[in-house]
Formats: structure tokens, C-alpha cells, sequence
């Protein structure tokens, strides 16, 4: 594929989606033909039938789309070629001109969505009760395959490639020195970043320990806490796994029920860990949410992957990075060379202990337990996470 | 937690498939509808069902297709429904001309259905018309699995292939039969080899083609992955390799034994649905090699699987809307698929070459120590009655030949 030179400029971006699709959607969901209700009383046959009608219900009456597209426009947003995908993102300098550049990645089932609510309190510290020094420039990029990124068409665009893009995409943008974090996907591609240890990564911030599915039987078992976090990740590799395998194997087959129906793809993207599910349920059947984890947030981010079609490619990053593990399974990938940071929040879905983290990065360089917070860290306690962020990146500046 | 022993009439009351216009129409729609993925990023079938093949598939399912066509082959057959533990059962029963004909109940499987029986029914029960002997007649019987077809949806837990056992023991019973032989492959080999272990009275024997003959500390290396353990004949060692295999290619079962109420997508879009339900493998491929080559088929004299029937059984899901309620099967159900499971009673076994794995003999012979039938059949697969109903009938008749008093 031949890259004009056009392609590879930044070049500003907008949304707009045509009314047409968001009525089509709506009809969509209300033709929703429902499986008859699950058999138990709980998550352990899948999502609730009450929780996704009730989804259903919000999202054809009370939910309104342009909120969020005028949102993400509020904010400045770019493309950008690099190595033949169109690459999303989105780029917030901070006031502050000595910032330090930041490349957050998002993971799945997420979005940049995710991540919005920690803009302000990134690039705007001491409007959020923060500190001038601990400002940074923000890039917010979608992964090739998720949101308004493009879909890749050939082989090969694992995790370790995204890293490589990323880099590509801080220096584009000039950044000489920068940071990377990520949680989910994101931090299997900023964990990427650090073993490829790009000119100008000065250090990376974690906030899943992927790197322990690799190492899972060298991970210590004596403390309690260790016990049972090991425990979460054998729980998750017995029966939270299923979307994970079906993902990493049969994107395609998945991704015609994804493509096709708003509903099924919103329960496939509910279905990802027990303490989301149940926050995310719990906004919709009781009308509770859970900090920032809100209706309009949730719903968000599921019409951006129904809008955006990308429910199939967005599965199939999965395939790519099970090619990539089983390759790491003969040839392991090099060390880390830059700082790792790490914060574990009591909400993952395998909550690691300090021992794993030194375990997976010997020469850890910040570690802290946040108090607050599950998976999706960043949507749900935006103000925590970017606390640990600050501190995680202090001593690089 | 145990469904309340719901009111349903014990009575065996006549059925007739009758669907709607608008429910054809809105399949018609849903499916000239369909958003479509982009392609997949590889040159073949290990990302799952290729575009290629669901866009020419939905194409002729939605404007050549003619469901009326398999509603009136259905309803051309004595079908009824009766309440068994609770449950509405769906079932085909048809008698042979000849009295003393064995009566046979046959076990459809995932993701199959009674559509996959339905080529041998007149070659079981009237074996002369096919140059087989009148003495070789079955009465044969075909239910359709709670929660599959037009059998009722559980509503609460509990139906795994031991109730179901029990449920078709139950039914032989009040159609009369005395003593009966059980036939069944996939769900439905799991669910003879209940029956064979439960041994109810009138239960002869039961005949399998997808035989659960692995030995236990096999069985255990297989799960882990493990090569192949020492001592392996040369017949066990390349069994034990299609189960290492067929164990990679089996996420669906994982999604639907973990997640089956996830599915949203299955009841709410066709071409969703039948993605899922062609993603099942076979020894040559996933999707099945006989299924995908059956898509090229528009017709067989010889009984062949067609592109039609695969949509029969596809469509028969949509319309019953069962796709999540058959997949609660896989979640009812965690014990092995292939480990020997310490029947007693006689069993016959027929090995499909393209079956998931080829059962070696020794293996069967130590699995099921009454073993009154053993052969490997040179052609058909995981779908072995509908691939090959001919093969599979003779295949019946031969086995079930020394059960018959």
C-alpha cells in the first residue's frame, strides 16, 4: 500500500455522524428479537436478560449520542497515516508549557471514551487540585481496528506494532521526550513500548499486570494477598476467559452478531469481569452507578463501537496478540529498559500485590495500591487515576 | 436451582410445524439487513466463518431459500409433543410397516437438530425400499432436546444429558415400548452413554458415532495439552493427537459452557446465528469441512448434505429462536466429552473417518466391555447421519443387529 505523503500528515478531525445512522441504530433496538432469560439469578450464565433490556430502554429513549459527539469535538482531535492505518487520536497540550508528554492507550472493551474524564485533571493539574510540575501534554490515540482508527487489512498489527506506531506518532507530533501508560490492551502495548524502549520513552505507567499471564507460574502464592490474587487470575482463566478465547480465535464468527446487532454487541462489551459487570448492571437495573462508570458514559462507549463497525476488528486484535504470545512462548520478548511504573486498584480483575509486579518488572520503579477503582480505573475514578499517574512519572521529569 | 414441577400435560398430543408468513418475512428482512464485518485479514478460515461464504449464504437464504419446503417435509411425519418432568418434548415418531421392528430413539447433537435424522428415517423404518431386510426394521423415535427445536425451553437448571436420559426412558415408555435401543452422536452420544449408564429397563442397547472411549489418564494428558503418553499404539497415538487438536478448536464450547446467556447476537440476528452455528468443527476443518463443502451443494441424489439443508437447520434455530437456550446445554454440562464413562450395557460403535477423533478399537473395547458392534466406515464426519444416511443406516442395522430378541 502506497502512503501519500498527504496521509502521513496530522490532519484535524471531527465527528459527524449523519442522523440517519443513529435512527437506523434506534430501530435496530427496538426490533431486538430476546433470547428467552438466563437460568440463574446471578452473572454466571452471562449478562443479564434485565440488565441489557434496561440497557435497551436507555438507549432508545433517554440517551442522546450528539452529547458525546460534541464532547469529543470539544476536544482537539486528529488523524494521522502510520505504517498504512489510519490513526485517531486525540491531543491536548497542556497550558502549561514545560508538560510532559503523555501517550495513554485505551484497552478493550474500551475506547478513548474511557479516558476523557482524566484530560482535565492531566493537562490542567492545579484547576484539579493538582500541581503545575505534574502537568502533561496528553495524546489519546484509538487503537488501529477500535473507534474512528482505521481497520488494518493485512496481517500482523499485534500489540507490539501499536507500540512502534505510537512512537512513530510522538515524534510526528515533535515530542523529543514522553512517557507512555496504559491498562487492558493499552498495557500490553505499553509494556511493548518499554521492552522496545523507543528514542525518547523516558518510563511507562501500567495499571494491568499482563505481563503476569505470561510468567503465571512464577508468580509468588505465600501471602494472602498473593493467594488470592492468584486466585482472581485462575478464576479468570477458568470462567471470565470465554470472551478472550472466542476473541483470540473466531474474531470473524463473533463479529457477524457484533456487526449486525446493537444488543449483541452491547452484551458482549458488558461481559468482561465480574466487578465491572455488576457496577455497569448496577447503573442500569438500580440506577446506581458507580462514580464516573455512569449510563451515559457506558452507552457511550458502546454506540462508539456500533457507529464506528468496529466490533469484528476490534475482536480481531485479540487473534493478532495470541499469535504474538504464542510466539513469546518460544522466543520471549526482551527486557524491559525503561522505568515501569505500576498501581494495582482493588477493583482488577486480579488485584496484583507488589511481589508480582517485581516479578514481571524486576526493576520496578513506582509501585502503589490505589483505594479506589476497578478495571476501567480511569473511566470510573478519574481523579485517583490521575493522581497515580502524577506520581507515578514525578521523578522523570 | 431446580425448575417447580410445572403442569404440563402428560398426554401425547399431535403437532404441526405452522409459521407465519411475517415470521419468514422478518427473517427475510433481518437478513437483506445485515451489517456485514469487513473481511477478515487472513486468506482463510482461522479467523472463523469467511465473509465470502456468509454473504453467499445469506443471499440465497434470504430470496432462493423456501423454508415452506422443510415444513411440509416435517409435517409429512407423525410429530407430537407430550410433557415429560416438567418439560413439553418435541418428537417425531414413525412406525415401521412391520410389527416386530426394533423401536430405536435417536439423539440429535449441537449444533444440530431433528433435521439431521431426517434422510434415515424411511431407510430405518422401511428398510426393503432402501435392499435392506424387513428383518432389520426400527420404529423410530426423534426428540428434539429441551431448550433445541420445538421442544419447550428450560426454565430452570438441571437439564443436562442425564435428565434427558431419563426424560427419553420416560417417553419410550409411555409410547408403549418395552424394549428399545438408543442411538445418538455429539450431545447425543453423551446422552446414550447416560442412558447406557443408568440401565433402565427395556433399554437393549445403544449406539453411538461420536464413542466416548478415551481412557481416563489419557483423557487427563490430553486436557493438559501434554504429548502423547508412552505406550500409545500407533491408532491411539494419532487419536490422541485429533483430541489435542479438536480441543483447540472447541471455543465455542467454552463460550457457550461459560456464557451462553452472552449471545445476545444469536437471537437477534440471522446471519449471527448461523456464523455460530457453522463455526463447529470436524477432523478436516472448522467450520466442518462436510458442512462448508455442503454449501456448494445444491443437490444429491445420493443423500448428500445440501446448502438447503444446512439452512433447514439453521433456520429451524431462528424461528424457534433456541440459539441461547441450546447453548445453557454446554453450561448444565461440565463433565468430559470424549473420557470413557464405564457403560456396561451392550454398545455399538460406528467411527466417521472426519469424526473429531477416530476411536480406536482397543480403546472402545475397554470403554464399553459389552461391545456388540465395532466398525470404521470409510467416508462422513461429525454429522454422520446427515452426511451419510445411507452409510449410517446400514451401519444401524448392523449394529443393532444381536440386540434384537
Amino acid at each position: 500500500m502506497s502512503v501519500t505523503s498527504e496521509a502521513t500528515t496530522i490532519r484535524p478531525f471531527q465527528i459527524d455522524v449523519p442522523e440517519e445512522r443513529l435512527a437506523d441504530l434506534r430501530r435496530r433496538i427496538e426490533a431486538t428479537r430476546w433470547p428467552s432469560r438466563e437460568l440463574a439469578d446471578d452473572r454466571s450464565q452471562g449478562v443479564q436478560l434485565a440488565t441489557v433490556q434496561e440497557l435497551a430502554r436507555y438507549w432508545t429513549t433517554d440517551y442522546d449520542w450528539r452529547a458525546c459527539e460534541a464532547r469529543l469535538n470539544a476536544l482537539p482531535q486528529f488523524m494521522t497515516e502510520i505504517d498504512g492505518v489510519d490513526i485517531h487520536f486525540i491531543h491536548v497540550r497542556s497550558p502549561h508549557e514545560n508538560a510532559l508528554p503523555l501517550i495513554m492507550t485505551h484497552g478493550w472493551p474500551g475506547s478513548v471514551v474511557e479516558l476523557l474524564e482524566t484530560v482535565g485533571p492531566l493537562t490542567d493539574p492545579t484547576a484539579h487540585g493538582g500541581d503545575a510540575e505534574d502537568a502533561f501534554h496528553l495524546v489519546l490515540p484509538s487503537l488501529p481496528g477500535y473507534g474512528f482508527s482505521g481497520e488494518p487489512a493485512e496481517l500482523g498489527w499485534d500489540s507490539g506494532r501499536v507500540g512502534q506506531a505510537w512512537a512513530e506518532l510522538m515524534q510526528r507530533l515533535g515530542y523529543t521526550r514522553y512517557v507512555a501508560q496504559g491498562g487492558d490492551v493499552g498495557a500490553i502495548v505499553t509494556d511493548a513500548m518499554a521492552r522496545q524502549a523507543p528514542e525518547g520513552l523516558l518510563g511507562v505507567h501500567i495499571n494491568l499486570l499482563t505481563a503476569a499471564l505470561l510468567i503465571a507460574d512464577q508468580l509468588p502464592a505465600e501471602s494472602e494477598q498473593e493467594r488470592a490474587a492468584l486466585g482472581a487470575l485462575a478464576e479468570f482463566q477458568e470462567s471470565g476467559f470465554a470472551y478472550f478465547l472466542e476473541m483470540a480465535t473466531r474474531p470473524q464468527t463473533i463479529g457477524y452478531a457484533l456487526m449486525d446487532s446493537p444488543v449483541a454487541l452491547a452484551a458482549w462489551l458488558l461481559d468482561h469481569d465480574t466487578d465491572s459487570y455488576y457496577k455497569i448492571a448496577g447503573a442500569f437495573v438500580d440506577g446506581k452507578p458507580t462514580a464516573n462508570l455512569t449510563r451515559e458514559h457506558i452507552v457511550d462507549n458502546i454506540t462508539l463501537y456500533w457507529l464506528t463497525g468496529t466490533g469484528a476488528s476490534a475482536a480481531r486484535s485479540y487473534w493478532e496478540d495470541g499469535l504474538a504470545r504464542a510466539r513469546f512462548a518460544v522466543e520471549p520478548p526482551p527486557p524491559t529498559s525503561v522505568p515501569v511504573g505500576f498501581t494495582t486498584f482493588p477493583g482488577e480483575i486480579w488485584a496484583s500485590p507488589r511481589s508480582w509486579a517485581e516479578a514481571a518488572y524486576p526493576d520496578l520503579a513506582y509501585f502503589n495500591e490505589a483505594d479506589k477503582g476497578g478495571h476501567f480505573a480511569a473511566w470510573e475514578e478519574p481523579e485517583v487515576f490521575s493522581t497515580e499517574v502524577r506520581a507515578a512519572f514525578r521523578e522523570l521529569r | 436451582m431446580s425448575d417447580t414441577a410445572v403442569e404440563t400435560a402428560v398426554e401425547i398430543r399431535p403437532f404441526h410445524v405452522r409459521i407465519p408468513d411475517e415470521a419468514l418475512d422478518d427473517l427475510r428482512r433481518r437478513i437483506a439487513a445485515t451489517q456485514w464485518p469487513e473481511k477478515e485479514t487472513v486468506p482463510d478460515d482461522s479467523q472463523g466463518v469467511p465473509l465470502a461464504t456468509m454473504q453467499k449464504l445469506a443471499r440465497h437464504w434470504a430470496t432462493g431459500y423456501d423454508w415452506r419446503r422443510c415444513e411440509a417435509e416435517l409435517n409429512a411425519l407423525p410429530q407430537f409433543i407430550t410433557g415429560i418432568d416438567g418439560l413439553d418434548i418435541h418428537f417425531v415418531h414413525v412406525r415401521s410397516q412391520h410389527e416386530d421392528a426394533l423401536p430405536l430413539i435417536v439423539n440429535h447433537g449441537w449444533p444440530g437438530s431433528i433435521v439431521e435424522q431426517l434422510k434415515i428415517i424411511d431407510r430405518l423404518t422401511d428398510p426393503t425400499a432402501h435392499g435392506a431386510s424387513a428383518d432389520d426394521a426400527f420404529h423410530v423415535v426423534i426428540p428434539s432436546m429441551p431448550g433445541y427445536g420445538f421442544s419447550g425451553k428450560p426454565t430452570g437448571t438441571g437439564w443436562g444429558p442425564e435428565r434427558m436420559g431419563r426424560a427419553w426412558a420416560e417417553l419410550m415408555g409411555r409410547l408403549g415400548y418395552s424394549q428399545y435401543v438408543a442411538q445418538g452422536g455429539d450431545w447425543g452420544a453423551f446422552v446414550v452413554d447416560q442412558m447406557g449408564l443408568q440401565a433402565p429397563e427395556g433399554l437393549l442397547a445403544i449406539h453411538t458415532n461420536m464413542p466416548a472411549t478415551v481412557p481416563a489418564d489419557v483423557d487427563k494428558a490430553s486436557l493438559a495439552g501434554e504429548p502423547p503418553p508412552s505406550g500409545l499404539s500407533a491408532e491411539e497415538r494419532r487419536a490422541y493427537e485429533q483430541l489435542i487438536r479438536t480441543y483447540g478448536q472447541v471455543e465455542y464450547a467454552h463460550m457457550m459452557a461459560a456464557r451462553p446467556q452472552t449471545l445476545y447476537g444469536i437471537a437477534d440476528s440471522p446471519v449471527g446465528l448461523a456464523a455460530w452455528l457453522l463455526d463447529h468443527n470436524d477432523a478436516d476443518a472448522q467450520p466442518a469441512a462436510a458442512v462448508a463443502e455442503a454449501l456448494e451443494r445444491t443437490e444429491s441424489a445420493t443423500g448428500e448434505l445440501t446448502r438447503d439443508e444446512v439452512l433447514d437447520n439453521i433456520t429451524l434455530y431462528w424461528l424457534t429462536n433456541t440459539g441461547v437456550s441450546a447453548s445453557r446445554l454446554y453450561w448444565e454440562y461440565k463433565g468430559g466429552f470424549f473420557n470413557a464413562k464405564g457403560v456396561e450395557i451392550p454398545v455399538a460403535v460406528t467411527v466417521f473417518p472426519s469424526e473429531q477423533y477416530q476411536a480406536p478399537r482397543s480403546w472402545a473395547e475397554r470403554a464399553y466391555p459389552n461391545l456388540i458392534h465395532f466398525n470404521e466406515v470409510d467416508k462422513g464426519g461429525h454429522f454422520a447421519a446427515w452426511e451419510q444416511p445411507e452409510l449410517f443406516s446400514a451401519e444401524l442395522r448392523a449394529g443393532f443387529r444381536s440386540a434384537r430378541t
